[in-house]
């Protein structure tokens, strides 16, 4: 079930100079809450910015959960503003959420960028399951985000921290050297190059791999239609705010 | 006793209150049923029908701009045919009057959508000659006076239920349309669709959207939405049904005190799922307060000197 309700802030934490993590307090936004479903939250009770913008749980603990976001636009402008104890009306949880067949013994998540946002959820429900690796690519050292995640290792595009690549190279490089024991599968969220790079990887070694997709959305509950993403086949779209945002990689286009 | 009447007419066809949901934003009926009850709206049009399944363009879709947004959806939708056996026995349920909205490519598609609905329990069609955003029909049609002549005419004379013309704003005079669809027995007329608008992005100076062009919704129409419906009630007698980036009664009230008998919540159910019950609520506070006891007295009330 969805809930339209009033989530308050009850924290904000700068992680770096543009990118911030806010916790909200609502029970029913987190009590049926999975890790890759999503929140759309109403920025502002006037005109401007008029529509909703959709973040995913970062994490869920207890009756809170965290939003993680880079200050862009006027939307998140305004949420990075707002003082600890407002309200925002926001809808969720969204979306389908990563799948849970339990069918592996190691969990590597890939991020790009602010593409670590589902993973601390993803990692706290994982945890005493599975073995999780992370890899994280960011521009610079700056980007880089570690809140909530296990065994991370990092890759940068100008070599600041860690790798000096993309984080899919990093990932080769392991399964190159086969240091993963067991089956594997990989959960990926960042740009559309990560994703399609992911999909190619996962295909030649062949690994089962699911990622989290976006596109523009309004309503984030499929009755704007506005937010296809097209299946593999050709044979039509889905839409990412409710058949997805995760989807296997074979499924649909990246 | 101290009952208000919400209850409005639209030719024969009676709406329990005067707030409805229009097509495109309220998918096939029942996605919005976790946000409140839908028994109480005055009624649900659905996503346009065509004869066959489409699947829409391909994205970028929408862009959000200044108090609004551009959608060049694509008319994506399930066909007549699957809507009839899956979506229509769950609408069936809602005790709402149910409008299919059709939109076809040519004339014959929409009359034979139309003869193949009439056979099932909805209350009304509202015909689409007003889709910015495909190649075949839409504005083509909407556009021209003899086409929604001749479409209005042909779907009248196919079912017996009452016909709903959705009229364009991307003409000069909306009136002159809306006489036709009158003359050729159109139960009512919506008024508007979307206007055509445009975004680039500067940084890779391509349009924001797939599709190049939009519709053009949200609060951002609604002074020119509410001229248009002003135009025609002024100039033609026939029932309106007004929309245009209504979020709220207030909104709701000015399209209504203008003349329209009945109105539609559009962009807003993205924005507030909940809005429709919150207008029609908020109808019934004002009317109270304003010491009324039927909203018919409000409709066409405008005080112009």
């Amino acid at each position: 079930m969805m809930f339209q309700t009033f989530a308050q802030v009850i924290d904000k934490k700068i992680l770096t100079d543009q990118i911030l993590l806010v916790t909200f307090k609502s029970e029913e936004l987190t009590k049926d809450a999975k890790p890759g479903q999503f929140v759309n939250v109403r920025i502002s009770e006037t005109c401007y910015p008029y529509l909703r913008r959709p973040f995913s749980y970062c994490d869920v603990e207890g009756d809170t959960f965290k939003l993680l976001f880079t200050i862009f636009g006027q939307g998140t402008k305004i949420l990075a503003s707002a003082p600890v104890g407002s309200k925002f009306d926001v809808i969720g949880p969204l979306g389908n959420g990563f799948s849970f067949n339990y069918d592996y013994d190691n969990a590597i998540f890939v991020a790009g960028g602010l593409g670590v946002a589902p993973f601390p959820f993803l990692t706290r429900v994982l945890s005493n399951k599975k073995n999780i690796y992370t890899y994280i690519g960011a521009k610079t050292k700056d980007f880089v985000v570690t809140y909530g995640l296990k065994n991370v290792k990092i890759s940068t595009d100008d070599g600041s921290i860690g790798f000096n690549g993309n984080v899919v190279e990093l990932l080769r490089n392991d399964l190159e050297k086969n240091i993963f024991d067991g089956k594997i599968k990989i959960f990926g969220c960042g740009p559309a190059p990560m994703l399609k790079a992911l999909k190619l990887l996962s295909e030649e070694f062949d690994i089962n791999c699911e990622v989290s997709t976006e596109e523009a959305m309004a309503c984030g509950f499929g009755i704007c239609q506005g937010c296809p993403i097209e299946l593999a086949d050709s044979s039509g779209f889905k839409l990412v705010c409710k058949d997805g945002p995760i989807f296997n990689v074979k499924e649909v286009k990246l | 006793m101290n009952e208000i009447n919400l209850k409005v007419k639209i030719g024969n066809l009676e709406l329990k209150n005067p707030v409805l949901v229009a097509s495109g934003t309220f998918g096939y009926g029942t996605e919005s049923a976790d946000f409140f009850d839908l028994n109480q709206l005055g009624g649900i049009i659905t996503k346009s029908l065509s004869l066959r399944p489409k699947m829409g363009n391909p994205p970028q879709r929408i862009a959000e701009t200044p108090s609004g947004m551009l959608n060049a959806i694509g008319l994506a939708n399930v066909g007549v045919e699957k809507f009839i056996e899956e979506k229509l026995p769950l609408l069936k349920k809602i005790d709402t009057k149910i409008i299919v909205n059709i939109a076809a490519s040519t004339i014959e598609e929409y009359v034979e959508c139309v003869r193949i609905l009439d056979k099932e329990e909805i209350d009304a069609f509202e015909i689409n000659v007003s889709c910015p955003n495909v190649k075949e029909g839409g504005l083509e049609f909407g556009r021209s006076i003899s086409k929604v002549a001749e479409i209005t005419n042909k779907v009248v004379a196919s079912t017996n239920k009452p016909v709903i013309i959705k009229l364009t704003p991307n003409v000069s005079f909306i009136s002159e349309f809306a006489k036709v669809a009158k003359n050729e027995g159109a139960t009512a007329v919506s008024a508007i669709n979307t206007f055509v608008g445009m975004a680039v992005n500067v940084y890779t100076r391509k349009p924001k959207l797939s599709h190049i062009t939009g519709g053009l919704s949200g609060p951002a129409i609604r002074p020119l939405a509410l001229a248009k419906v002003f135009e025609i009630v002024q100039n033609v007698d026939i029932p309106v049904i007004g929309i245009g980036g209504i979020t709220n009664f207030e909104d709701a009230l000015e399209f209504l005190i203008v003349g329209a008998k009945a109105i539609q919540v559009g962009t807003h159910n993205f924005v507030d799922p909940s809005s429709p019950v919150k207008i029609i609520n908020g109808i019934e506070d004002y009317l109270k307060k304003q010491n009324l006891k039927d909203v018919n007295e409000i409709i066409g009330s405008l005080q112009l000197s």
